[in-house]
């Protein structure tokens, strides 16, 4: 076993019994170990190999209700000395919040509870920088072998991480998790007219390294998606159906995600607040949240603070159905936690997603482009248009004019707009083809219309 | 308030420090395999959190983090390690680590390193690290109070502030031995309006490599006006149009153009990969007549300044456009070498753990000849840009977005009714091209701004005069 929970559990809980001791009555410990290898090549070159471990603990104690928040890579004693000093002082420093508090006892799972997820892959903790080139390497190739107007890459990229984190809190949780992830991106570059480079990718990314796509397959992909864009250009202002492809539907559905969870919601910075049980999309859109899905990215046993984890639904048939709530944002709202708790490796704790997807529709890729009579296809979008408070949402596009179900050509230098509660209402048609290559994945999915501004 | 807290083991007035022979003992192991270079990037980060919602100082919070990157180049090749510990057995095995990129080669003669002296631009009055929590959070609380007195509409406030103090310690095998404390901070108010059941949201921020004397000048009573006008100002927002249309971008912030539109695509490394579309461009007309741009990490107590890169290499100011003619690159050590340049100082990296890249410090547009008013009067109908939400660039193409957060519509010459935030987009070096006004007003932004890249985030600045561009694509919702 090459990452020791039991080390990591006594590391926090040493760390806790000594805040609890200075004074502290509440005293929760992270306490995060992980090494991470990345290899790129260029051209056929080794461009860059980093490796490296590191190990680090966040600690947040409360004084009754004032709370801080402390950090250190510095686990020597006289370092883990300072983390728990800094948190007491600061911790007199901040003012008491009626609703700070750690969740009830009774809340916390035990770790006979804790479902073995499967989300540690020795075959992807085991590869080496020899290994790594060697895939990014293969990617590449395949990449730029397949046609002659690709002479250029910003090259492939192969990263694999592992590591391991343990919670202890003074309300009496210890348990611990580790995790593998790899990833595989690869990025040639084709040279259009005007002096233009059109750079393209394609990724794959797993748990486990036998679900990894194979180097040949991405780059083959990649150097279609680059090709695709040779000869892109503008289209007029104009309002059409878009259509969007699985990496930019997830990150409208990372939106909605931002704005269903409790910490926007009680700082009233989400379009979403008091919406609840009424109509947020079309009834198209389930949107779920399943921290249980064996293998996926964001999987987890148990949430930040210690409850059990459990799928919830957020929205369902367009109506809202939940928000996704940790223990302070469920008091601020006056509901119970749904389990939501994220702690980041820095200490701090709010409510976030964990596998959150879009529920797959009936129709594959195919069958929904060609049933689409005239539409933007979207595949990147740019920048940050988006304003949760409001819903407005306005990005840079590039993709594909599609008519009659066909491509007719590639477009870039447009933006979409449409404000993201009128977007997710007009959503007319979703994929039955879902990936979890990401913590937050969804299938394709078209809006019946979105105003596309551009010449 | 113990200054000495925070002092890095390795500083040369640390516990443990790290003087020449030792980082020379070190390179060696580095470069024992083969490399061509090697350097050391020692670092200590201590950073602070304070953030004010409801009244109350919610939560404080503090980081302490500290390790060594080492870097062995071979060639175009790179291979980098880190380590948290700074014990001798653990710098050995980053240094070979990193120096298996070379395995095979010779060793590199032995090499010896020599401390530098460096300018000075972060001198400061009250360090915010060493002043007392009770005083920030007065300073925050400052904040709250004058934003609610300010509109009845206002029913969310929220202030924060973030410190750092980033001391690193660099050695190079080319000999140089150089050490830096960098301070910054950075102040924020958000304040949330509702009326009518609409809810909008305005924010005001600024800071730098200042100390707590950044508030004589800028108060937190000034920050919290800006975010309430904002707030107010945007209830009334109206849907933006959507199409090509003349825009002026207000002094200062919309720096952030330059940043986007010509200064990723000038960072050397897309250049030397011949990746970017201002590959092999040097010489040639990239912007308008009006347009001379500056590269400039020497303005004192900037978000962007740097008394010394991260590679021991001393920026300045270097011209990129001069009247629109492209002068220059951005450069790091390995794009120096490649274009056989000097280094111009920008090789910089987020911390110890990443390799550093070539990147932007202080990015400027430099005054031009026309009356900012004037500038307005000469639009018949377009937009008004005043504040940014960030932006985004594609290096290949040259395609660029970036946010308004706060724009106005212009109608016969005159600034009028709020818009909805929005998106624009262009092409740099055609956008470049088409600004056909240049005002006499520079305004540097407040320091705001965080750059990332290739996962790599880090403080910069950017500012401009008021700018004219004849027509660029607004990302609203009305048509014509």
């Amino acid at each position: 076993m090459r990452y020791d929970i039991d080390g990591l559990i006594e590391l926090g809980q040493r760390v806790v019994d000594a805040a609890l001791k200075q004074g502290a009555t509440v005293a929760e410990a992270v306490v995060g170990e992980g090494q991470h290898l990345s290899a790129k090549v260029r051209l056929g070159e080794p461009e860059l190999v980093e490796e490296a471990g590191s190990k680090s603990l966040g600690l947040r104690v409360m004084r009754d209700q004032q709370v801080a928040v402390t950090h250190t890579s510095d686990l020597t004693p006289s370092g883990l000395q300072r983390v728990v000093e800094d948190a007491l002082e600061l911790a007199r420093l901040s003012q008491a919040d009626p609703f700070a508090g750690p969740p009830d006892r009774s809340q916390l799972s035990k770790v006979s509870e804790h479902i073995d997820l499967d989300l540690f892959d020795e075959q992807v903790d085991a590869i080496d920088a020899a290994a790594a080139l060697d895939m990014a390497k293969r990617a590449e190739r395949a990449a730029l072998s397949s046609d002659a107007r690709l002479k250029n890459s910003e090259g492939a990229t192969v990263a694999r991480q592992s590591g391991a984190s343990a919670l202890v809190t003074s309300g009496g949780f210890r348990a611990g998790t580790r995790g593998t992830y790899v990833s595989l991106v690869v990025s040639p570059v084709a040279e259009d007219e005007g002096g233009k480079r059109r750079t393209g990718y394609h990724w794959s990314a797993r748990r486990h390294f036998a679900e990894l796509d194979k180097p040949e397959s991405v780059g083959e992909e990649a150097a279609r998606r680059t090709l695709a864009k040779l000869g892109s250009r503008k289209i007029e202002t104009q309002e059409l159906p878009v259509v969007f492809d699985p990496d930019t539907a997830r990150s409208i559905v990372g939106m909605l995600g931002g704005c269903v969870s409790g910490g926007s919601v009680w700082r009233r910075s989400s379009y979403l607040a008091e919406r609840e049980n009424t109509r947020v999309a079309s009834d198209l859109v389930t949107i779920i949240d399943d921290p249980l899905m064996p293998r996926a990215p964001g999987s987890r046993a148990f949430d930040g603070e210690g409850l059990l984890s459990r799928r919830n639904v957020l929205v369902e048939q367009g109506i809202l159905k939940q928000l996704l709530l940790d223990t302070y944002s469920a008091r601020k709202l006056k509901r119970e936690s749904t389990a939501s708790a994220s702690r980041g490796g820095s200490g701090g704790v709010g409510a976030g997603s964990s596998n959150l997807y879009l529920v797959p529709g009936t129709m594959t890729d195919a069958q929904l482009l060609a049933s689409t009579e005239r539409a933007l296809y979207v595949t990147d979008m740019m920048g940050y248009g988006f304003n949760p408070v409001t819903g407005d949402f306005s990005r840079g596009a590039s993709g594909f004019l599609i008519e009659k179900g066909q491509r007719m050509f590639p477009v870039s230098e447009v933006t979409v707009s449409l404000n993201l509660d009128e977007l997710l209402q007009r959503i007319d048609a979703v994929s039955s083809e879902l990936e979890m290559r990401t913590s937050t994945a969804a299938p394709m999915f078209r809006v019946s219309a979105m105003m596309v501004a551009g010449s | 308030m113990a200054a000495a807290r925070y002092v890095a083991p390795f500083a040369p007035q640390g516990a443990t420090p790290i003087d020449a022979d030792t980082a020379s003992r070190v390179l060696r192991i580095a470069l024992e395999q083969g490399g061509d270079y090697a350097d050391l990037f020692f670092e200590y980060n201590v950073s602070g959190s304070y953030s004010l919602e409801e009244g109350i100082l919610r939560s404080a919070g503090r980081a302490v983090s500290m390790g060594l990157g080492v870097r062995v180049m071979k060639g175009d090749a790179t291979g980098y390690a880190y380590v948290q510990e700074l014990t001798p057995e653990a710098m050995a095995h980053a240094a070979k680590t990193a120096g298996q990129i070379a395995s095979g080669g010779k060793p590199h003669a032995p090499v010896g390193v020599q401390s530098r002296e460096l300018p000075m631009r972060y001198a400061l009055a009250l360090p915010s690290l060493e002043t007392s929590g009770e005083h920030k959070r007065d300073l925050l609380m400052r904040a709250d109070t004058a934003a609610r007195a300010i509109d009845p509409r206002i029913v969310r406030v929220e202030a924060s502030l973030s410190e750092e103090l980033r001391e690193i310690l660099i050695a190079t095998s080319d000999g140089k031995l150089v050490h830096d404390r960098q301070p910054l901070i950075r102040f924020g108010v958000r304040a949330i309006a509702e009326d009518k059941g609409k809810r909008q949201t305005g924010s005001s921020g600024g800071g730098g490599r200042l100390g707590l004397e950044y508030f004589d000048a800028q108060t937190p009573e000034h920050h919290a006006e800006q975010a309430v006008r904002h707030a107010i100002a945007m209830l009334d927002a109206r849907e933006s149009p959507a199409g090509e249309l003349p825009v002026v971008l207000a002094p200062g912030e919309s720096g952030i153009l330059l940043h986007e539109a010509v200064g990723h695509g000038l960072e050397a490394d897309f250049n030397r990969k011949g990746t970017s579309n201002y590959t092999n461009q040097i010489g040639q007309k990239v912007a308008s007549d009006l347009c001379t741009v500056v590269d400039d990490a020497t303005l004192h107590g900037s978000r962007g300044a740097i008394n010394v890169d991260d590679e021991g290499n001393l920026p300045t100011s270097s011209v990129l456009i001069q009247n629109g003619v492209l002068a220059d690159y951005m450069h790091d050590r390995h794009s120096a070498e490649h274009f056989k340049k000097a280094p111009s100082g920008n090789g910089r990296r987020e911390s110890f753990q990443s390799h550093p890249m070539p990147r932007m410090t202080n990015t400027l547009l430099l005054a031009g000849p026309h009356d900012p008013e004037e500038i307005v009067k000469s639009v018949q109908r377009g937009i008004y840009a005043r504040k940014f939400g960030g932006g985004q660039v594609d290096i290949g193409n040259g395609d660029f977005v970036f946010a308004l957060t706060e724009s106005y519509l212009i109608e016969n010459g005159k600034i009028t009714a709020p818009l909805k935030g929005v998106n624009l987009i262009g092409n740099g070096p055609e956008v470049m091209r088409r600004v056909s006004m240049l005002g006499h007003d520079l305004g540097v932004s407040d320091g705001i701004w965080t750059c990332g890249k290739d996962g790599q985030s880090v403080p910069v600045g950017v500012g401009c005069p008021t700018i004219k561009i004849e027509a660029m694509t607004v990302g609203g919702t009305q048509a014509g």
